[in-house]
C-alpha cells in the first residue's frame, strides 16, 4: 500500500447549529487521484477549507505525509505542500499569468528575479505536464479553461505535492474537462497527489483511483473506483432517506399555460447556461426540473420569471408571448398571472430588514387593494399579512416582526403565502424547501399539490431529487443547459441520477 | 457564512448604541478642548447656556436647526435608497439661484405668503435638477454618485460665483450678492412664539417660518418613506437591489426619483438663510450646512424624528458655539466642525465598533435575550 | 513682455500649482490601488500643512516641520484605516469625517497656540524649503529659448517640487517593479486572491494608507512651507478633491497622474493669468469656467463619454473572509 499523503482523523466542524463536518476520517494515498463526491451541502467544501486553512476544525487531526500538521492559514497549507484550485478562481484579472503565479511567492522585494525565475519554471512545468499557457497574457483575456490552468500552475509553482480541486469542471466545456483530466493523470504519474471534489459521477469514474462519498457532513463510504459502479455511488450519495410521501391524486392536466420554446440564456460572463430548452406546463400539473445545481436550472427559472434576459427563444404565458429578450419586467408578468418563488429567498425573495407585513406585499405593492389615496393602506396590509400568517401557520404570528428574525421555514412560508395567495395562473417555484425544517417541508409540499389541484400550472425546480419525485407529474432532467430527458413520476432514483450525471442512455427520448 | 449580528433589544440598537457613539464623539471633542487649555465641562456649560439660556439663544438654535433639518432629510432620503448624496451643499447653493430669480422678479409684486410657495418650488426645482445629472449618470452610466456629487459641489460653487459676480450683482455694487429683497421676499419671524413662553424679549434672531416648513417636510418624508409606494420601493432598492429587481422596481427610475427628492430637500435648505435671514443671496451662503446634513442623518439614523433631534443638537452647537467663542476666545465656532467630524466618524464609519462588546455584556447578563438571528440556511 | 516670457511664466506657475495636486494624487493612488477609497485627501493635506507650519515655526526647522506634517497626516490615515480596514466601516463616511476633523482642529489649535486668527506665524526663509538654483542657471539665463527654460522651469524650485516629480517614476517603480507594488495592485483587484496566497490583506492595506499619509503630509508641507510662508485656515481649498479628480482622470496610473495634475495645474495658472483679459478668438472666458473645468472633465470621464475610468475592482468594499 502506498504511503498516505493526507490523513484526516476525527474532524468535526460546526457553524452555529449546523454540523457541517461530523467525525470525518479520510486517507488519501500518495500519488493517487482521490475523488470526493456528495450533494450540495454534504460538507465537501467545508472539509477542504479546513485542509487549506480557511477554517479551523473544532476537533480532529490533520496529518500530511504521516506527520501531524497544524494548518491555521493558507500559508501553513502552502508550506505543507498543499495547493488548492478554487471553484471561483483566485486570480487577479488584470494581471499577467506570470504576475498571478508569483503573487505571494516572490523570491525577494524586487520583481525582476521572481519573474525571470517564474518564466523558466513555467517552461519546465509546461514540458513536464503539458501545461501550456502564454506567461505574458492577461488573465482576463484567457478562456476559462486556461485560467484554471493558471491556478494549477500557481499551486505547482509553490511546490504543491498535493493538489485539491474544488468542482473544477463546473465552468469547463466537456473538451476542456477532458483536457483537465489528462493533466491530472499526468500529475499523478509525476508522483503528485490529487483530491478531486465534484458532484459529477462521470468525472469520478473517469479519473479517480479511489472515491469517498460524503452525505450530510459525514463520509459514508470509501471505495476503489474500479470496484464500484455509478449506481452504487449515486445510491450512497443520496442515501436511503425517509421517503417523502405526499398524498395526491393523479393529475388532470388541462390546457397549456406556460410554454418555453428554444430558450437560450447566457450568464454575465457570456457562458451559455440554458441551451435551446423547450417544454410546456399545463394547467393542473406540476412539472419538475431535476438536475445537479449549476446546470442551468436557476437561469432558466430567472429568465421565465423576467429577472434575466434570454438571448433568444420565447416564453408564452397563456398562449401569448412574453418579451424575453428585451429588458424583462417582473411587474408586468405578475399582472399577467405569473407568480415566482425565487431560489434565493434571502437576497431576492425577501428584504430581510423589512417587517413581515412589508415582505408580504413585495412585488404586489402597487396593487390598488394596498392603497388608500396616495398612501399605502397600512391597516389593510397588516390585516392581509395576518390573514396569510394564519392560513400558512407562519410563526411567530407577528406581522410587525423583522423578517430576519423568522426561521428559514417561516421565511419561506412568507414568500409562498405572498405568491400563492395572488391566485396566479402559473406558479414558478425554485428550491421551495432549501434550508427549511421537516415540518415546514411537509406543509409546503401539501400547498404545492393544492395549487396543482386548483388548476394552476406549476413549474418546480429543485436539486432535491426526492422532492421532485414526490411532487411532479412529469420530470424533466437538466444537464449542462439542456433538457436531457423526460420521465414519469415513477422513474427510479437511479435512473434519474444517471440522467442528472449526464450519462447518456439509449432509450432517452425527450 | 457571514455571521449575522446577534439580536439586541430595540432600545439598545436605536438608543444605547447611538448614545454611546455620540458620547465617545463628545469625549474626544472634550479632549480637544483640554488640548487648547480650557475646561471641557465649563465649555459644555457655556455652550448649553448659550443655546438654551435665553429666548434669544433658543431662537438662534432653532434657526440653525431649521437648515440642518432640511439637509439631514436630504441625506436621509438618499440613504434609504442606498445612495450617498454628498452633494447637498451644491444642490442647496444652486437652489439659491432659483430663490434669487423668484424673489428678484416678484418681491415687489407679491406679499410673502404668495411668494413663499413660489420660492419653495423654485428652490426645490433647482436643487432637484442639480441632483438629476449625477443621478442619471449613476443609473445609466454607472458613475459613482459620491464622486459626481462632490464634483457637482465644486461646479456649483463656480457657477454661483459667476452668476453672482457677473450676472446678478446689481450694477455699481462691489459685493458679490443680489440686492436686498423687498418685504415680499422676507419671511416672517417666529420669535414671538418663543416670547410667548416668557423667555424674554428677542432682539434680532432670524428664527422664521421656514422652521414650520422644515417640520412639515420631516413629516412628509416620514410619510413618503414609510407610507407610500414610492418610499417602499426606495427602501426595497436600498436594502437589496436584487429584491427590487425581483419586485419589478425599475432601477433607473428609483435612483433618479430618490436623488431628485433628496436634491429638492437640499434646495429648500437655502430658503432659511436667504429669505429668512440675510434677505439676499450672497456668496457662500450655504457655508457647510449641506455637509452638516451628513452628520445629522447619520446621527438621526435617517429617521425624521431622529433627524429633528440631531438637527437641534447641531443647532445648539452652532448657537452655543458662537457664545462659547466670546467666553473662551480659544474655542471658535470651528469647534463644531470638529464635533461634526467626530460624530460622522463614530456614529457613521465606526458605528459597530462597540457592538461586539455590548453584545458580550448583554449575553453575560441575560443569555436568553440575545438570540442569534437565523443564519444563512445551507 | 513678449509671448515667450508669458508662456514660460505660465508654465512655471503650472509646475508650482500642480505640485500639491500631484503629491495628493499619488497619495490617493496608493490607497485606492489597495482597494481603500479615500475622499479624505483634503483633510490629511490640510492637517499636514498645519502641523508642518506649526512645527517649523516652533522648532525653527523646515525638516522638523516636514516630519511633523507627515506624522500627523499618517495619523489621520491610520484613523481612516482603523475605520475602513479593521472595522469595515463605510470608507466614504470615514473620509468625510476626517475632512471635518482636520478642517476644525487646524483652526482651533492654530488659534489656541498662536493667537493669530487661525494662522501660524509667518515662517522665516530658514524655516522653509527654499528654491534650489541649479549650477549655471544664472549664467545661462541669457541664452535664448533654452536659457529661460533651464533657469525658470527646471532650476529654481524648492526641494519638495523635485520630490513630487521624482515621486512619479518612483511610484511607478514601486507599483510595477516591486513585490509590495504587485501585492498592492492585487489586493485592490481581488483581495481573496491575496488572502489565499497567504498574504495578510489587512496589513497590506494598512501599509498602503500609510503611504497615502506620507504623501499627503508632504503635500501639506509644500502648501504651508513652500507655496506660502505659514498656515492659513482652509488653505487646501479643495485641492484634495481636485487631486481625487486627477486620480480618476489618470485612471489610477502614476504617469497619467502627473499629466492630469499638470493639466489641472495649467488650467489654474491660466485662469490666474487670464483674469479679465480676453483670449483670442474665444473672447473673455470667466475664471470660474477654468476653475470648474477639472471637475467637469472628471464627470465626463466618469460617465464614460471619453474613455472609461475603471476603478480598482475591490475599491470601497471591505474585505470579509468568506467562502
Amino acid at each position: 500500500m502506498a504511503k498516505a499523503a493526507i490523513e484526516l482523523v476525527g474532524i468535526n466542524k460546526s457553524f452555529g447549529p449546523v454540523h457541517a463536518n461530523r467525525d470525518i476520517n479520510l486517507e488519501v494515498a500518495k500519488g493517487s487521484i482521490h475523488g470526493i463526491v456528495g450533494e450540495n451541502g454534504a460538507g465537501k467544501s467545508t472539509l477542504m477549507s479546513i485542509l487549506y486553512g480557511f477554517y479551523q476544525a473544532d476537533s480532529g487531526e490533520i496529518r500530511v505525509g504521516g506527520k501531524p500538521a497544524s494548518i491555521r492559514s493558507s500559508n501553513d497549507a502552502i508550506a505543507a505542500g498543499i495547493g488548492m484550485v478554487h471553484q471561483h478562481f483566485m486570480l487577479v484579472d488584470n494581471f499577467t499569468v506570470l504576475e498571478n503565479v508569483i503573487l505571494g511567492a516572490e523570491s525577494n522585494a524586487l520583481l525582476n528575479s521572481s519573474i525571470a525565475k517564474a518564466r523558466s519554471e513555467l517552461l519546465r512545468l509546461e514540458r513536464e505536464y503539458g501545461l501550456q499557457v502564454n506567461p505574458d497574457a492577461l488573465v482576463e483575456e484567457l478562456p476559462v479553461g486556461l485560467q484554471q490552468r493558471v491556478e494549477i500552475l500557481k499551486a505547482l509553482y509553490r511546490g504543491a505535492e498535493i493538489l485539491i480541486l474544488d468542482e473544477p469542471t463546473g465552468v469547463l466545456t466537456p473538451a476542456e474537462a477532458d483536457h483537465l483530466f489528462r493533466i491530472l493523470k499526468q500529475l499523478k504519474e509525476q508522483g503528485k497527489t490529487v483530491v478531486l471534489i465534484t458532484h459529477k459521477l462521470r468525472e469520478i469514474m473517469a479519473v479517480t483511483d479511489t472515491v469517498s462519498v460524503m452525505r450530510q457532513g459525514t463520509v459514508v463510504a470509501t471505495r476503489e473506483t474500479a470496484r464500484t459502479t455509478v449506481e452504487e455511488l449515486a445510491e450512497l450519495m443520496v442515501g436511503r432517506r425517509v421517503l417523502l410521501r405526499v398524498q395526491k391524486d393523479a393529475a388532470t392536466p388541462g390546457e397549456v399555460k406556460l410554454s418555453v420554446r428554444n430558450l437560450v440564456v447566457k450568464d454575465s460572463r457570456g457562458v451559455t447556461m440554458v441551451n435551446d430548452v423547450s417544454f410546456d406546463v399545463r394547467a393542473g400539473e406540476i412539472v419538475g426540473i431535476a438536475g445537479v445545481a449549476g446546470n442551468g436550472q436557476s437561469e432558466l427559472l430567472e429568465a421565465i420569471a423576467g429577472i434575466r434576459h434570454a438571448v433568444s427563444g420565447s416564453v408564452l404565458l397563456d398562449g401569448k408571448p412574453l418579451d424575453t429578450t428585451g429588458p424583462a419586467d417582473p411587474a408586468k408578468l405578475r399582472k399577467r398571472g405569473l407568480a415566482h418563488v425565487p431560489e434565493d429567498r434571502h437576497h431576492v425573495g425577501l428584504v430581510l430588514a423589512f417587517e413581515e407585513n412589508e415582505n408580504s406585499i413585495l412585488g404586489y405593492h402597487g396593487q390598488p387593494r394596498y392603497r388608500k389615496g396616495p398612501l399605502l393602506d397600512v391597516s389593510e396590509i397588516l390585516a392581509d399579512a395576518k390573514d396569510k400568517i394564519e392560513k400558512y401557520d407562519i410563526r411567530p404570528p407577528n406581522p410587525r416582526l423583522k423578517t430576519a428574525n423568522f426561521s428559514g421555514g417561516n421565511q419561506q412560508k412568507i414568500v409562498l403565502a405572498r405568491e400563492m395567495e395572488q391566485d396566479p395562473t402559473v406558479l414558478v417555484v425554485g428550491q421551495p424547501t432549501r434550508g427549511v425544517d421537516v415540518g415546514a417541508i411537509e406543509f409546503i409540499h401539501r400547498r404545492l399539490i393544492a395549487m396543482r389541484d386548483a388548476g394552476k400550472a406549476v413549474l418546480l425546480v429543485s436539486v432535491e431529487l426526492d422532492e421532485i419525485r414526490a411532487l411532479s407529474d412529469r420530470i424533466l432532467v437538466m444537464f449542462d443547459g439542456r433538457i436531457v430527458g423526460e420521465r414519469g413520476p415513477d422513474a427510479s432514483e437511479a435512473e434519474l441520477g444517471l440522467l442528472m450525471a449526464g450519462i447518456e442512455q439509449k432509450e432517452t427520448v425527450a | 457564512m457571514s455571521a449575522p449580528y446577534a439580536k439586541l433589544p430595540a432600545w439598545v440598537d436605536y438608543g444605547l448604541i447611538p448614545l454611546i457613539n455620540l458620547a465617545v464623539a463628545f469625549i474626544v471633542a472634550g479632549l480637544v478642548v483640554l488640548l487648547v487649555g480650557e475646561n471641557p465641562f465649563r465649555a459644555a456649560a457655556i455652550l448649553v447656556e448659550g443655546a438654551f439660556g435665553r429666548g434669544q439663544g433658543i431662537a438662534f438654535t432653532l434657526y440653525y436647526a431649521t437648515t440642518f433639518i432640511f439637509s439631514g432629510l436630504s441625506v436621509a432620503v438618499a440613504f434609504h435608497c442606498g445612495l450617498f448624496n454628498i452633494g447637498g451643499e451644491g444642490q442647496g447653493y444652486i437652489a439659491g439661484l432659483g430663490i434669487a430669480i423668484a424673489c428678484l422678479a416678484l418681491d415687489s409684486i407679491l406679499p410673502w405668503w404668495a411668494l413663499f410657495p413660489i420660492a419653495i418650488a423654485a428652490a426645490a426645482l433647482f436643487g432637484a435638477l442639480w441632483a438629476l445629472i449625477p443621478a442619471w449618470l449613476q443609473a445609466k452610466r454607472g458613475s459613482h454618485i459620491v464622486i459626481t456629487t462632490i464634483m457637482f459641489n465644486f461646479i456649483a460653487a463656480s457657477v454661483m460665483v459667476y452668476m453672482l459676480v457677473d450676472v446678478i450683482k446689481p450694477p455699481g455694487s462691489m459685493a458679490p450678492q443680489t440686492r436686498l429683497f423687498l418685504e415680499g421676499a422676507q419671511l416672517p419671524r417666529l420669535n414671538w412664539l418663543i416670547e410667548m413662553f416668557g423667555l424674554g424679549r428677542i432682539r434680532s434672531a432670524p428664527f422664521n417660518i421656514s422652521f414650520i416648513l422644515a417640520l412639515a417636510m420631516a413629516w412628509l418624508v416620514w410619510l413618503l418613506i414609510w407610507r407610500t409606494r414610492l418610499g417602499y420601493e426606495m427602501r426595497t432598492y436600498g436594502f437589496s437591489p436584487k429584491a427590487a429587481r425581483y419586485a419589478g422596481i425599475s432601477e433607473t427610475r428609483i435612483i433618479i426619483v430618490a436623488m431628485m427628492i433628496s436634491g429638492a430637500l437640499a434646495g429648500m435648505m437655502a430658503l432659511n438663510p436667504t429669505m429668512g435671514d440675510q434677505h439676499n443671496v450672497a456668496l457662500d451662503f450655504v457655508s457647510g450646512a449641506g455637509f452638516v446634513g451628513i452628520a445629522v442623518a447619520l446621527m438621526g439614523r435617517s429617521h425624521p424624528v431622529g433627524i429633528i433631534l440631531a438637527a437641534l443638537l447641531f443647532g445648539m452647537l452652532y448657537q452655543g458655539g458662537a457664545e462659547l467663542s466670546f467666553e473662551m476666545p480659544n474655542i471658535s465656532r470651528d469647534m463644531i466642525v470638529i464635533i461634526q467630524g467626530l460624530v460622522i466618524l463614530f456614529a457613521g464609519a465606526l458605528e459597530h465598533m462597540f457592538r461586539p462588546a455590548i453584545q458580550t455584556l448583554f449575553a453575560s447578563f441575560s443569555p436568553r435575550s440575545v438570540g442569534m438571528t437565523e443564519g444563512k440556511g445551507a | 513682455m513678449d509671448v515667450f516670457n508669458i508662456v514660460i511664466q505660465t508654465l512655471d506657475s503650472t509646475i508650482r500649482l500642480s505640485v500639491p495636486l500631484l503629491l495628493a494624487c499619488l497619495a490617493g493612488l496608493y490607497s485606492e490601488r489597495s482597494g481603500i477609497f479615500d475622499i479624505g485627501l483634503e483633510g490629511k493635506m490640510l492637517a499636514g500643512a498645519f502641523a508642518s507650519a506649526a512645527a517649523a515655526s516652533v522648532f525653527h526647522s523646515a525638516w522638523l516641520g516636514l516630519g511633523m506634517g507627515i506624522l500627523i497626516s499618517v495619523g489621520l490615515a491610520l484613523v481612516h484605516g482603523f475605520a475602513s480596514i479593521t472595522h469595515r466601516g463605510n470608507q466614504i463616511v470615514s473620509g468625510v469625517a476626517i475632512n471635518f476633523i482636520a478642517a476644525g482642529s487646524t483652526i482651533i489649535l492654530g488659534q489656541a497656540w498662536f493667537q493669530q486668527g487661525g494662522r501660524t506665524p509667518a515662517l522665516a526663509p530658514s524655516e522653509r524649503f527654499e528654491a534650489i538654483t541649479f549650477p549655471g542657471a544664472t549664467a545661462l539665463r541669457e541664452v535664448p529659448v533654452l536659457g529661460p527654460i533651464y533657469a525658470e522651469l527646471i532650476s529654481g524650485h524648492s526641494l519638495l517640487v523635485y520630490v513630487a516629480f521624482l515621486a512619479v517614476p518612483f511610484t511607478w517603480w514601486v507599483l510595477f517593479r516591486t513585490r509590495f507594488g504587485l501585492r498592492l495592485r492585487a489586493v485592490g483587484e481581488n483581495p481573496a486572491a491575496v488572502d489565499t496566497a497567504g498574504i495578510s490583506v489587512e496589513w497590506l492595506r494598512y501599509r498602503a494608507v500609510i503611504c497615502t499619509g506620507v504623501l499627503t503630509g508632504i503635500a501639506g508641507a509644500y502648501l504651508a512651507m513652500v507655496q506660502n510662508a505659514g498656515f492659513v485656515k482652509d488653505m487646501t481649498a479643495g485641492k484634495g478633491f481636485i487631486a481625487l479628480a486627477a486620480l480618476i482622470f489618470a485612471k489610477w496610473k502614476p504617469v497619467n497622474a502627473m499629466f492630469a495634475c499638470l493639466l489641472f495645474g495649467f488650467l489654474d495658472a491660466l485662469s490666474i493669468r487670464l483674469q479679465g483679459s480676453p483670449l483670442p478668438f474665444i473672447g473673455r472666458v470667466p475664471a470660474q469656467f477654468m476653475q470648474a473645468l477639472p471637475y467637469v472633465l472628471t464627470v465626463v470621464l466618469l460617465a464614460g463619454f471619453i474613455g472609461k475610468a475603471i476603478p480598482p475592482k475591490a475599491g470601497g468594499v471591505p474585505y470579509v473572509k468568506e467562502r
